[in-house]
């Protein structure tokens, strides 16, 4: 077990090398000023400006984000992560609720799946960046009991809207996944629905939900990180990849502090839900093929 | 069968989503080009409450001019709850609008017995749009983008005139010889879309040449690197951010910062052909039907003059508030932005916040004439009436508190500012 994870680390940190190498590589061949293929700028430029060395980039995170004084940028990025970590965690959470209940009603009525599921896959086409503005003005409108909306709780909704998806087709995929013959042998017992979906459905569709809500964990950090920077939301890692984006004439390398705080982000979500399905798995019994 | 080849489908929608979501994202983290040229701020609740402390408490120096004939100070409004109401912006926090964090801050607002939350904006927030819909109380926004939402249907009205000119520039460096609109004929032209670029239509249409033909017009992200890069020949700058953007990069060849002798800057203020930018809008229809909403205003209006004039005469103070009310661009970056954004509010010669009839007539004549690339222009109709008032600003005069403020600053000069690199 343990090798088996030292083994994964030292692969991942390859992977990253690996990643960097081909980055700088390329910064090395590539035409410094970019080119044209079919008569469009596709290739891409290597100039420091468009390119900049990874070692720059690691170097820019130990300084200040306004390079005047300051805590180092990696610790101020750090807690923009942390701000938009929270957020996404809720609009997981938010997410997977929404899509298993979704699941659990479609696998129960079947005029609920032809119903739904046509409007669950058009939600998808709607594109993230029209809604944001009308959902983060629920903020002044509504109020819960007096629990005032705020502007981040719309964010979460946001992410929760694309994080929902998978968990509701994959769900719903696991719930039907449960062999007939074991059906069966519920219906024989006379066992509720309920009860047929708790102690034959649900774990049956383990292996279907746990990868969707990997994908669920991804989109819901890209839902926050998008709707952030089109409602330029504050405290948040999409604000500092806008923000940081436009001091890139002078200092271009900040924008990459940003961008790596959102990749460890995704990453930090991703691994909470590798750890649930470990915890998930783990008393699993091993099946038995027919 | 039935099922899985259903399920198939939706696997392969799923992943397609996945990807355009990734992709969207992508998108917007690269290239914050839809952004309004402006960059502004975010409710002050969740703002670091850091108190820039600096903030001098001696009056701000009545310099002269106006004697207090018409500023009454001895008016105290009555307050038992202030008047929540909130603002907003057409960027993040940045000293573009520091007169707002200043009223905020030095509690001229409170005085005038408001409660402002100041809304910062974003990518996708269109700041008349939120204004039309209810979502904010008041809008800062450019007369020419404002114009086309109203003719779009929002009912709203331009109270407050607070930038007398427009700051927009043409940058290129000096070995391109552009010292006028004349030398873009033939050149690369890069201009910001969405609004912000018909300055650059109505100088080609000014001096005869065909923006189709005559010029090639290139798309610029709100930076300039493709300046730098030499992507394009001359740049879409605001005096007061994208030109100091560029003053505080190294110039590789010399090691030190550019410097403005290296460039080249046609200023359409100056060509005549600049339109009105920061003003605030409210809702028309409010303002002539709700009396408590047209009390709102003017108190609002007096108040924001009131931190328009304390910024103009301590510029380093509102730098400090605007720095504390966390910007993302450094300390001599908001210096000079708060220098330059004076230039533009400061003279006003009809006092501050008024709007100028044949500037504004000029800002509709450009928006009418100016054809873009595609033909379109800013408005097909000349706006109906009721776009702008001044009734507001000549009562909020009434209303500024401050002993005998000069409200057109008429002795108004510029301070120097030096820029660090990175603007920091």
């Amino acid at each position: 077990m343990i090798r088996r994870a030292a083994r994964r680390t030292i692969l991942f940190c390859l992977a990253l090398l690996l990643v960097a190498g081909a980055w700088e590589l390329y910064k090395l061949v590539g035409p410094e000023g970019g080119g044209s293929l079919f008569g469009t700028r596709m290739i891409p430029k290597t100039s420091d400006r468009a390119m900049p060395h990874i070692w720059d980039m690691v170097q820019r995170l130990g300084e200040p984000e306004n390079r005047g004084g300051g805590d180092p940028i990696w610790v101020t990025v750090g807690g923009y992560a942390w701000y938009t970590f929270r957020l996404s965690l809720v609009g997981l959470v938010l997410g997977v609720a929404v899509g298993i209940g979704l699941a659990v009603l479609m696998a129960r009525f079947k005029f609920a799946e032809r119903g739904l599921l046509p409007w669950i896959i058009m939600s998808q086409t709607v594109p993230l960046i029209a809604l944001a503005p009308q959902v983060v003005s629920w903020s002044g409108r509504i109020s819960i009991f007096g629990w005032e909306w705020p502007r981040w709780a719309s964010v979460c909704v946001l992410a929760a809207f694309l994080a929902f998806f998978p968990v509701a087709v994959g769900t719903l995929r696991g719930l039907k996944s449960a062999p007939a013959a074991a059906l069966e042998l519920m219906d024989s017992y006379a066992a509720s629905w309920t009860k047929t979906l708790f102690k034959l459905r649900f774990p049956a569709a383990v292996p279907h939900i746990v990868p969707s809500l990997k994908l669920a964990a991804t989109l819901s950090v890209v839902g926050v990180v998008v709707a952030e920077i089109s409602t330029g939301i504050r405290g948040g890692i999409g604000r500092a990849v806008l923000s940081y984006q436009q001091a890139s004439t002078g200092d271009p390398t900040k924008v990459y502090a940003a961008v790596l705080g959102a990749a460890a982000l995704g990453l930090l979500l991703f691994g909470l839900v590798v750890l649930i399905d470990v915890l998930l798995m783990r008393n699993r019994p091993q099946e038995v093929s027919a | 069968m039935r099922t899985r080849k259903i399920t198939k489908v939706i696997g392969a929608l799923a992943a397609l989503s996945l990807v355009a979501a990734a992709c969207g994202g992508d998108d917007d983290a690269a290239e914050p080009a839809d952004a309004p040229a402006d960059e502004p701020a975010d409710a002050p609740a969740d703002a670091p409450a850091d108190e820039p402390a600096e903030a001098p408490a001696d009056e701000p120096a009545a310099d002269s001019e106006m004697p207090a004939d018409g500023t009454t100070d001895d008016m105290v409004v009555e307050c038992d709850t202030p008047r929540e109401m909130s603002l907003q912006l057409q960027w993040f926090t940045q000293a573009q609008f520091a007169g707002y964090y200043a009223a905020q801050d030095q509690g001229f607002y409170k005085a005038h017995c408001l409660d402002v939350t100041i809304l910062e904006g974003g990518l996708d927030i269109v700041p008349q749009t939120q204004l039309a819909n209810g979502d904010a109380d008041f809008a800062i926004s450019w007369v020419g983008k404002a114009l086309a939402s109203r003719e779009a249907g929002a009912d709203i009205v331009n109270i407050a005139q607070i930038f007398q000119r427009s700051g927009t520039l043409q940058v290129s460096f000096v070995d391109k010889g552009i010292t006028s609109p004349a030398d873009f004929a033939g050149k690369k032209i890069g201009n910001w879309g969405f609004g912000n670029e018909y300055e650059v239509f109505a100088a080609l249409g000014s001096v005869g040449l065909d923006p189709a033909a005559d010029v090639e017009l290139v798309g610029q992200n709100f930076d300039m690197v493709a300046l730098l890069e030499g992507e394009i020949d001359a740049a879409e700058a605001m005096t007061y951010n994208e030109y100091a953007q560029v003053l505080e990069t190294v110039n590789p060849a010399t090691g030190e910062l550019y410097q403005p002798s290296d460039f080249n800057v046609v200023n359409y203020t100056d060509e005549g052909v600049g339109m009105l930018q920061d003003a605030i809008w409210a809702d028309a229809g409010k303002l002539a039907g709700d009396a408590e909403y047209r009390d709102l205003a003017v108190s609002f209006v007096a108040a924001s003059m009131e931190g328009w004039i304390y910024c103009r005469d301590n510029v380093e103070a509102c730098q400090q508030i605007v720095l504390g009310a966390g910007p993302t661009l450094g300390a001599s970056h908001q210096l000079w932005q708060m220098n330059e954004v004076n230039k533009l509010v400061w003279p006003s010669a009809n006092g501050i916040g008024f709007i100028d009839s044949a500037a504004w007539d000029n800002t509709v004549d450009i928006s009418l004439n100016s054809p873009n690339l595609e033909g379109g222009t800013v408005l097909t109709a000349a706006p109906s009436d009721g776009a702008y008032t001044n009734e507001i600003v000549e009562e909020a005069w009434t209303h500024i508190m401050t002993d005998g403020a000069d409200t057109t600053g008429s002795s108004y000069a510029p301070i120097e500012v030096t820029l660090n690199e990175g603007g920091n």
